[in-house]
């Protein structure tokens, strides 16, 4: 039964190409949006309360589990987190294999999502596997995304152990430096892969894009001289310049009931109540791009502007094509650091674990992440507080598939959800993620 | 002509990270070649297609953890020929199995400000616990290699072949230094199930037995060992407290097991 015609429901139950569980309903009475509500049913799973008691030498292996796609994030904010706390700072080799690592991650898990997951949207098919049985030169497309794709694994594959659920990240540094022959042998695929990221940036650049520019706030790290991963202060395009200390005084989180996941909003200025989607704000690689796209090497800032589109961009669709650049980005950077590789003296440093608070924030592929740890004198954690980048990008999914609801009304149901979805899938959310972290907090301890 | 019809695979998920289904996609080399001999038929982290029909292989990643995964499973089961657990949560309740100890309300309380807006089970759960399971691919994350394995054994009509010894025999077989005797660090290899490549030791770390408990393991003798290391025996229950703390092998701990005692 088609809905009256003054009133109509957009929803979709189960979204696909995400990671986990996650669903969308858009009411509108009269022309006018009623209600949007991004759901998450991913079941929690409590990681922040089962982390209590345990050594933080286990926080790297334990937070890994929370996502599969982007472990290593997990493993980069806790380990920095920890390391605040027990005074570590990391000799520049191991500080450069931290972030070789990282770039292995972004290449992964950008590949995985511009091809597997966001450009059958733009394209019109269900999966990339369809896409690719649609015609040879398809088929070709794919096969060097997954190549592509394989680089960035090998790298984690080499200083973490394995693709997923690394198992060499350690407090202090590595279990095991890799030795310079290990990692040489990784540029060839990377020199490959850097022409392979070239064509992806030209390529995503001619995707169509619909107009839906709008004010955002972008969020992201920003470091003096690079591009950032694991370190760098919190800026945003209009007041935000904060450590990562001060990360609680200027973001909350609030529950609703129609999540399983918390949402993340800037804290107001103004107490009171709040308007629908008041506080929203936007983490991930358009974000970063648009703040940070200067720190990037300038052959990536040169394919940037040869794609003619404008940065500072505020058209979310357009995400595509800044995680295209990041790909670029990290590539080059991987090669960089393995050219300039020299084995630490330790794959770790001493320490003694103390007792304390210790933040960080590192930017996963899909934005920032945020761990805060407090620890005994044992170095046994007390509590933890983890808020992943898909919370944070919630209440702006939510906001846009509002802003986008007087146009999808006008479509027939299959393409208002199809359409709905793909500006979802602009955040790439990870709804595994966002599930089970939340405020955690023991009183009387 | 219309070629035979392809077996159709379908992927489910449960509570769980994505980890061990993004295998799939992570067998770059492969995936072409699977979705060439298979039909996708239901894979919601990779296709748009709607759950619809029967599935000749289903693969569930996750535990169960929530009132309507129930139904959920039952009706996998029921759509299925073959169903194939992938991974620690889907064989052994997963991390999130911790809540079993009869944490479950306090951990609700304490992560969630409103929690009478949250519906979960107080346990984690592995799959066989629900319906017949007919194979159980362990690890986490499982090993892609092993995945392709177990998809091309159904495909030919046999039965997967996994061995079930330990991560120590598969240590020994490549020739790594053991760490426990060579330089005192605990390593679960023993009890551990193979299937990782034993990358642990191969990194000059101990397992933390990701892999789940090998056949018949003996966690008492370890456990004990442990002690005489002088490693306390809380360390020796988070040791064994991960992510396949609910499997009946680790379950006990050190103590259940006969340590503490020597």
């Amino acid at each position: 039964m088609p809905d009256a015609p003054t009133s109509r429901t957009i929803a979709v139950s189960a979204l696909a190409r995400v990671e986990g569980e996650g669903a969308f309903t858009i009411r509108m009475r009269d022309g006018q949006v009623e209600g949007v509500e991004f759901r998450i049913f991913e079941p929690p799973r409590f990681y922040e309360a089962f982390l209590r008691g345990r050594s933080a030498m286990e926080v790297p292996d334990i937070t890994a589990r929370i996502c599969g796609i982007c472990p290593v994030a997990y493993q980069m904010s806790s380990v920095h987190a920890v390391e605040n706390i027990f005074g570590i700072t990391l000799p520049p080799e191991l500080r450069a294999l931290r972030r070789l690592l990282y770039c292995g991650e972004w290449i992964e898990s950008h590949v995985l999502h511009i091809f597997m997951l966001h450009v059958p949207d733009f394209l019109g098919y269900e999966s990339a596997v369809a896409l690719a049985q649609a015609s040879p030169e398809n088929a070709d497309l794919v096969r060097r995304a997954l190549r592509l794709k394989k680089a960035g694994n090998q790298i984690v594959r080499l200083l973490g152990g394995r693709e997923i659920h690394p198992i060499n990240v350690r407090i202090g540094g590595f279990y095991r430096a890799p030795k310079p022959e290990e990692l040489a042998a990784l540029r060839p695929e990377l020199e490959w892969g850097r022409a392979m990221a070239l064509n992806a940036i030209a390529w995503a650049a001619k995707l169509p894009f619909p107009d839906f520019e709008d004010d955002y706030e972008f969020v992201a790290l920003r470091h003096p001289n690079e591009y950032p991963m694991n370190e760098g202060r919190l800026v945003s395009n209009r007041d935000l310049d904060i450590s990562a200390e001060e990360y609680p005084d200027h973001f909350e989180e609030y529950q609703v009931p129609h999540s399983n996941a918390l949402q993340s909003r800037r804290k107001s200025l103004s107490p009171g109540d709040r308007g629908q989607g008041e506080g929203a704000y936007f983490v991930g690689p358009l974000a970063r791009w648009n703040l940070d796209a200067d720190k990037a090497p300038a052959s990536v800032q040169e394919a940037a502007a040869k794609t003619g589109i404008i940065f500072p961009n505020r058209n979310p669709f357009v995400s595509v094509v800044a995680r295209a650049l990041e790909v670029l980005v990290a590539v080059g950077e991987a090669l960089r650091i393995i050219a300039e590789y020299k084995p630490p003296a330790a794959p770790a440093v001493e320490f003694q674990p103390r007792a304390g608070v210790g933040h960080a924030i590192t930017e996963a592929p899909r934005g920032i992440l945020y761990h805060r740890y407090e620890t005994d004198s044992a170095g046994m954690l007390k509590n933890a507080t983890i808020i992943p980048p898909t919370s944070q990008n919630q209440l702006q999914m939510e906001r846009d598939l509002a802003r986008l609801a007087p146009e999808l009304i006008k479509l027939p149901d299959e393409q208002a959800k199809l359409r709905a979805e793909h500006a979802i899938r602009n955040y790439d959310p990870c709804i595994s993620c966002a599930t089970h972290f939340l405020k955690f907090k023991v009183e009387g301890r | 002509m219309m070629s035979p019809a392809k077996p159709r695979l379908g992927v489910f998920k449960f509570a769980s990270c994505d980890g061990c289904q993004l295998s799939l996609l992570d067998c770059e080399d492969e995936l072409l070649a699977v979705a060439g001999a298979v039909e996708i038929a239901y894979f919601l982290e990779a296709t748009r297609r709607p759950l619809e029909g029967e599935f000749d292989l289903a693969l569930v990643e996750g535990s169960i953890s929530a009132p309507e995964q129930i139904e959920q499973i039952h009706d996998v089961r029921k759509r299925s020929k073959f169903v194939v657990t992938i991974g620690a949560c889907a064989t052994a309740g997963g991390i999130q199995a911790l809540r079993n100890w009869g944490h479950e309300q306090e951990y609700l309380r304490v992560v969630y400000a409103k929690p009478e807006y949250i519906q979960t089970l107080a346990t984690s759960t592995p799959i066989a616990d629900h319906v017949n399971v007919d194979f159980e691919l362990r690890g986490c994350p499982i090993n892609k290699e092993q995945l392709i394995g177990v998809i091309g054994a159904f495909l030919v009509g046999r039965r997967p072949h996994v061995p079930n010894h330990s991560v120590c025999m598969e240590c020994k077989r490549a020739g790594i230094v053991c760490v426990m005797v060579a330089r005192g660090v605990p390593c679960l290899g023993p009890v551990t199930h193979a299937g990782c490549g034993s990358i642990c030791p191969g990194y000059d770390r101990g397992c933390y037995g990701c892999y789940g408990p090998a056949r018949l393991p003996n966690v008492t003798s370890l456990a004990r060992q442990f002690q005489a290391m002088r490693v306390p025996l809380p360390v020796i229950d988070n040791m064994l407290h991960t992510f396949n703390a609910w499997s009946p092998e680790f379950r006990p701990g050190a103590v259940g097991n006969g340590a503490g005692h020597a």
